[in-house]
């Protein structure tokens, strides 16, 4: 196995705590069907490896569940969620499709890139951030949105990028979710649908 | 217009708690076991009468589907897969649903389960909702610990697991056959069908895969009855369905409304109206990215449902309504489209590996005006060579923004073509 990945040259081994976690979820599936296992245990490796999948890794994913090497590398090429290059501690993903675009996405990415002063997918010297764009990441009426590492954080606009990017930088965890404090996915202000007082939808 | 009792996703906002016990004030798991009693006959014969069409994208009618399931078992187990792996640019319902009520999903999947034979259920859930897939697994959890879920759920005497798996970021599965494929372990790759899943499906097993909202809404059918249902909406296009209203509006939002409410009045009541006014429009997608957009004086009067919008050439698909006001470069707009389309085809056919990177190219061409006007026809060529000549409908789903586009907007291509070839004379 070569080609698209990167060797650090360091055995990779999942530690006591991932191997179990591993078990746990290889017994989802039938028995003789561990393969199934592939995507979440390459996630698993990921996050142990500070968020990108070495060429050990994904050999040593292969080998737990007893498939070629080559088949967990088709995979891990296969899903953009696997990165086969190191990233940053928080990795910024800004949502680059047609909803986000028409709310601003491309001065999101600008806002990221100019802050940080780095070109796309590159890490900053401290190890802190890398930019990248992604397509709809599925939040689309709370565009537009960036991922951060497992968090999304929507209704963004480039003021509010930038605070976020700084509050990251001071080691904090702003909450995730809409920027503007609206509720999740409901209109802004008033709402105009579950206001009444209803009686559960089993009662009747 | 839809009232809130007649609505079945009462925490679509996430204004009340998702957890089990306040899932059961909200109606969910009440007295499960007396549906799961009526048999799994009577349970596909309420779906059927419902007319309950999938909400995925495609609107294949639901109980019919899950007729194809085997009624006998030939030793092999069949398997319900749930299809969370929602990704269709505009759309965000099933997040809702995932996060802010996945006890009404888990209970779709035990009747739903229960009524097409499945020994056992997967979720795949897209690897990005992180968060949602966390809360859906604490929700099978303690499904399992009140009894509703595991071993004679509910007290019904019938065993029924339901497994959650997370991808990892491929538009494609949520295709049906790929989704199997990947929860296979395997790169998400459409099979060809037939044979079709309720024949072989995952590990060669009977399968029926279902959308989140079409899975969700099944027990609130069956408890208020066929006519309840048949009451909302039009002939086959009947019930409610969770709208995303994107873009230039002035109050983007989810909304569960009835099958076909007017679009404009699901912008104006419900998502605080177009950006500047309704006379502002200058187009809606009115289905998620695939569908073909459409131009003002459609919108004006056109019905959300699977039907109404097929006589105007577009489609319901997911329900996710990207709005375009007149500032919208819609060249630009669609071209991000195929960008998309181009970045998420899994290669496997020729046509469409090849065929979304030439409409990409080209549309960016049409974008910046470098094109001659002939291109305008080798595009739609290019389109129709790529619609309907691959395994699955990602290529179709990328031909048709592209001669929605041109249905509609030819004298803005030619427009855009002109004046840049003016500006470039003029330069000369």
């Amino acid at each position: 196995m070569s080609g698209p990945s990167i060797s650090t040259g360091q055995p990779f081994l999942f530690t006591a705590e991932n191997r179990e976690r591993a078990e746990r979820i290889i017994a989802r599936y039938p028995k003789g069907r561990q393969h199934s296992a592939v995507i979440p245990l390459l996630d698993l490796a990921q996050r142990q490896n500070g968020g990108w999948l070495s060429h050990e890794a994904i050999a040593y994913v292969a080998e737990l569940l007893q498939m070629a090497p080559m088949r967990a590398l088709e995979v891990a090429t296969f899903y953009t969620m696997f990165n086969l290059k190191p990233v940053g501690k928080h990795l910024i993903q800004v949502c680059r499709t047609t909803p986000c675009w028409l709310r601003g996405s491309d001065e999101l990415t600008h806002a990221c890139l100019s802050k940080l002063g780095v070109g796309m997918k590159e890490v900053t010297p401290d190890g802190l951030f890398s930019v990248m764009e992604v397509e709809c990441l599925g939040a689309c009426v709370n565009a537009p949105v960036v991922q951060v590492n497992d968090d999304l954080y929507e209704d963004l606009d480039p003021a509010r990028m930038e605070a976020l990017i700084e509050a990251f930088a001071r080691g904090e965890k702003p909450p995730h979710g809409s920027q503007t404090g609206r509720m999740n996915s409901a209109p802004e202000g008033t709402w105009t649908t579950l206001i009444e007082t209803v009686p559960a939808a089993g009662d009747d | 217009m839809l009232h809130d009792r007649d609505r079945i996703f009462t925490n679509l906002f996430g204004q009340d708690d998702w957890r089990l016990a306040a899932a059961r004030r909200r109606g969910v798991w009440d007295d499960t076991k007396s549906l799961i009693l009526r048999g799994r006959d009577a349970i596909i014969d309420e779906v059927k009468k419902s007319d309950l069409r999938g909400r995925g994208g495609a609107g294949f009618p639901t109980g019919l589907k899950w007729s194809f399931m085997p009624k006998q078992s030939d030793g092999r187990p069949s398997f319900l897969v749930v299809n969370a792996d929602e990704s269709e640019p505009g759309t965000c319902k099933d997040r809702d649903i995932l996060r802010f009520d996945p006890h009404r999903l888990l209970e779709g999947c035990l009747v739903a389960g229960f009524a097409m034979g499945a020994s056992a259920c997967y979720i795949y859930i897209r690897g990005e909702f992180y968060n949602e897939a966390s809360n859906v697994q604490l929700a099978i959890d303690e499904a399992y610990e009140a009894g509703l879920i595991g071993k004679n759920a509910c007290g019904s005497g019938y065993d029924y697991d339901i497994y959650l798996h997370r991808g990892a970021g491929a538009y494609i599965c949520g295709e049906e056959t790929a989704l199997l494929e990947s929860l296979e372990g395997k790169k998400g790759m459409p099979r060809l069908k037939p044979p079709f899943p309720a024949a072989v499906g995952l590990y060669g097993c009977p399968t029926t895969v279902n959308n989140v909202e079409t899975i969700a809404v099944v027990p609130t059918i069956l408890r208020r009855g066929v006519d309840w249902w048949l009451g909302i909406g039009r002939p086959k296009n009947t019930g409610t369905k969770i709208f995303c209203i994107s873009g230039h509006v002035n109050k983007p939002c989810n909304v569960e409304e009835a099958m076909g409410i007017p679009l404009r009045e699901l912008i104006d009541r419900h998502a605080g109206g177009v950006r500047g006014g309704w006379d502002n429009l200058l187009a809606v997608i009115p289905g998620g990215s695939s569908v073909p957009c459409l131009p003002k004086p459609i919108c004006d009067e056109v019905l959300m449902d699977f039907d109404s919008l097929r006589e105007v050439k577009s489609g319901l698909g997911t329900a996710a309504v990207i709005v375009m006001d007149k500032s919208t470069d819609i060249i630009a707009a669609i071209a991000r489209l195929s960008h998309f389309y181009m970045h998420e085809s899994c290669g496997q056919c020729t046509p469409c590996r090849e065929g979304t990177g030439w409409m990409w190219r080209m549309m960016e061409r049409l974008v910046r005006g470098e094109a001659v006007p002939e291109e305008i026809d080798v595009l739609l060529q290019v389109a129709g060579e790529v619609e309907g000549h691959t395994i699955c409908a990602l290529g179709d789903a990328a031909a048709w923004p592209v001669q929605g586009l041109i249905r509609h907007f030819r004298p803005e291509l030619e427009r855009r073509i002109a004046e840049s070839r003016s500006l470039r004379r003029a330069a000369e």
